[in-house]
């Protein structure tokens, strides 16, 4: 699923280089700055990246991180106040005309021209892209086959259902054969079906050799579309990795949770013990929601909640109550296996059931933006 | 006049009937061309007015390349969806025009409370008027909804054409737009009105002056569209239309306000009076009226300064 290093032969197959002044990079981010006229902050601060050509690159962050600003730079929409941004090799603010010719959007908001039919809609995006006339017609009626819209092209975009007009979108940034292609936010709103129909046609833009640049905050988009996936929050990079590295670089993120009915000894020398091994990060007694935090905490809260006395007592001591305990590894969680089932055997504890917890990209991103709402 | 217009404005006005439009666009240089010494001082003046536009005049230079095939092709997406609306751009072009000049002129007319020379004077005023609204409308009131709601004009926007030019283009769209309702306006005047004579040598300069009041039109849209946030959408008949309306000498020589000088120095304030004059002065030259030369170069200079404001407007909405 995790997709390798990104295709360079993909390039050289499907998509001979148009421009001679274009070199591997499709988008190149620099110190790039922006800050709104009456904001305190700068939505993007000092952000820097660069996409290779044929890449699917995902912007993930929570909600006003600057994902939208900085594709807004790289659209030549927003003009930014420090740093550069170069699209297909040409700077967005100086060649902003020949950039807006390389590179197709998808906005987050639906805004087709609603004067227009579905079809037309293609066909005049062509249009003012300098498609020739007979390439328009051929182009939209293809475009509309692939996304399930030739039944749709005398309809008014009106009548178009959201998954519709997002797929119609997509089909009116690719009208013009862009080198890049950018997505905002491409399935939010959409359906289950919707979803899977416009990941599928990112994979195939992929497998054609569009550079692909999407911004997200769904972890499992950015996971399954991306080859690489930056991380931003506050306008800045906080990550940049294909979504494996980034679990990787997580540390302690891999678990082993352990159900265990301790023996003579009590809970806390379990824990104990299992955090000397060695490979463990920390350990941690689960309370009954399971919640991450303080395990003891957690069963402390849920007997003031009970307003049982007994049960706050029971607790530490309570070898007859099976305990659940997650352990935090440094490295791979199925090395420590072995070691965590002896550690707990030599106390006489009973291990009744044992799971590996791989770590997601949702718990790089909390880990790295923080649990805070926005 | 107001209440119908609002509901087709976001996607009817921005639209003029293809074949009608590009015919009336080779009017123009037409027109100037062949209007004598005033329209030569003009057209300095109106080359001051479109150099201020900085990419646009290089673009529009150059015709076969990306920027200017673009430009034709966002212009042909305008008069595209105008040729779908006909029947409403027709509605919304004549009948009120024509209430007016029915009502003031002919029905109070017959009944003795108007003087009979009065249509005379009303027509060109209205066909001024027709022009100048005509054009404005056009381009203020989608503008207003495409930046605050529809975003419809982004990929327009994101077309491989200077950005300026795309503001050009909405000003250039309304001027035809104008210039065709004004021309519609004619024959309507004639059916109406019965014994309505104009001096031949005066249709050529009537047919400038009605193009320029277009081009203001289209600028002053431009940059009121620009400039207004949507939701005082409603303010704009009440603080912006009305006035523009009864200030503009449409229903009155400018000359026959001297005993209510306070509203004359008002309506010498608003361009439309120099459209107005301009028109009746060519048309119906032996009613009092302002000098031809003065009213094309205020207008001239009145298009520079909106579509300087106007463009400046749009870079502001149209980039963040």
């Amino acid at each position: 699923m995790v997709p390798g290093p990104v295709g360079e032969e993909g390039d050289a197959v499907y998509r001979p280089v148009s421009s001679g002044a274009v070199g591997e990079l499709a988008v190149e981010v620099t110190g790039l700055v922006k800050r709104y006229p009456k904001s305190p902050d700068n939505a993007v601060d000092g952000l820097s990246f660069s996409v290779r050509r044929g890449e699917v690159f995902g912007l993930l962050g929570p909600n006003g991180a600057g994902k939208t600003t900085t594709v807004g730079v790289l659209t030549t929409r927003v003009l930014p106040s420090a740093g550069t941004a170069r699209v297909a090799g040409l700077d967005v603010v100086r060649d902003s005309v020949a950039v807006r010719g390389r590179l197709g959007v998808v906005p987050q908001r639906v805004n087709l021209d609603r004067s227009l039919t579905t079809r037309n809609n293609l066909v005049f995006h062509a249009a003012y892209h300098g498609l020739s006339r007979a390439d328009r017609y051929a182009r939209a009626d293809e475009l509309l086959e692939r996304m399930g819209l030739a039944d749709k092209a005398k309809v008014s975009v009106d009548k178009l259902s959201g998954g519709q007009s997002q797929r119609l979108m997509i089909a009116r940034g690719l009208m013009h054969r862009p080198e890049v292609l950018f997505l905002d936010e491409p399935s939010t709103g959409l359906d289950p079906q919707a979803r899977l129909f416009v990941h599928d046609r990112v994979r195939a833009l992929r497998a054609e050799g569009v550079t692909v640049v999407l911004t997200t905050h769904d972890m499992d988009e950015a996971a399954k579309l991306s080859d690489r996936v930056g991380i931003v929050d506050h306008g800045r990079m906080l990550a940049l990795d294909t979504p494996a590295g980034l679990v990787r670089s997580l540390p302690g993120s891999a678990t082993l949770e352990v159900s265990v009915r301790p023996g003579d000894g009590s809970v806390q020398a379990l824990v104990d013990a299992v955090g000397q091994l060695s490979g463990v990060a920390r350990v941690e007694r689960l309370g009954a929601g399971g919640t991450g935090g303080a395990g003891v905490d957690g069963v402390g809260g849920g007997a003031a909640g009970a307003g049982g006395a007994g049960a706050a007592g029971a607790a530490p001591g309570c070898s007859a109550v099976a305990a659940r305990l997650r352990v935090y590894v440094t490295g791979e969680p199925a090395a420590l296996v072995g070691p965590v089932v002896s550690a707990l055997s030599a106390l006489n504890a009973s291990v009744s059931d044992l799971s590996i917890g791989e770590p997601s990209l949702e718990d790089v991103f909390i880990h790295l933006t923080g649990r805070d709402l926005r | 006049m107001s209440a119908p217009t609002v509901p087709s404005g976001p996607s009817g006005s921005s639209g003029g009937p293809a074949d009608a439009g590009g015919r009336s666009s080779d009017g123009v240089p037409a027109g100037a061309a062949g209007s004598g010494a005033e329209s030569g001082a003009l057209g300095g003046r109106l080359a001051v007015g479109t150099v201020r536009e900085p990419e646009s005049s290089g673009a529009l230079a150059a015709p076969p390349c990306g920027a200017g095939r673009a430009f034709l092709a966002v212009l042909g997406r305008d008069v595209h969806v105008t040729g779908k609306e006909l029947v409403a751009f027709l509605a919304q072009t004549l009948i009120q025009p024509f209430f007016f000049l029915f009502i003031f002129a002919k029905v109070l007319g017959s009944a003795g409370f108007v003087s009979s020379g009065y249509g005379a004077i009303m027509l060109p005023g209205l066909i001024a008027l027709n022009a100048f609204f005509g054009a404005l409308q056009a381009v203020a009131f989608p503008l207003v909804l495409d930046f605050a709601w529809t975003r419809e004009i982004e990929d327009r926007l994101l077309a491989p054409v200077p950005i300026p030019l795309v503001a050009v283009e909405k000003m250039l769209y309304g001027a035809l737009r104008g210039l065709l309702a004004a021309l519609l306006m004619v024959p309507v005047g004639l059916l109406v009105l019965s014994g309505v004579s104009w001096p031949l040598a005066g249709l050529a300069p009537a047919l400038l002056c009605t193009a320029l009041g277009a081009v203001l039109g289209g600028t002053m849209g431009l940059a009121i569209g620009t400039l207004v946030p949507a939701r005082r959408i409603n303010v704009l008949f009440a603080v912006i239309f009305a006035p523009l309306i009864f200030t503009g000498s449409v229903q009155f020589p400018w000359y026959a306000l001297g005993k209510e000088r306070w509203f004359q120095v008002v309506c010498a304030v608003n361009p439309l009076t120099y459209v107005s004059e301009g028109v009746r002065a060519s048309l119906v030259p032996s009613v009092p009226h302002l000098p031809l030369g003065l009213c094309l170069l205020v207008t001239a200079v009145a298009i520079a300064v909106s579509a300087w404001v106007g463009i400046r407007g749009f870079l502001r909405r149209a980039l963040d």
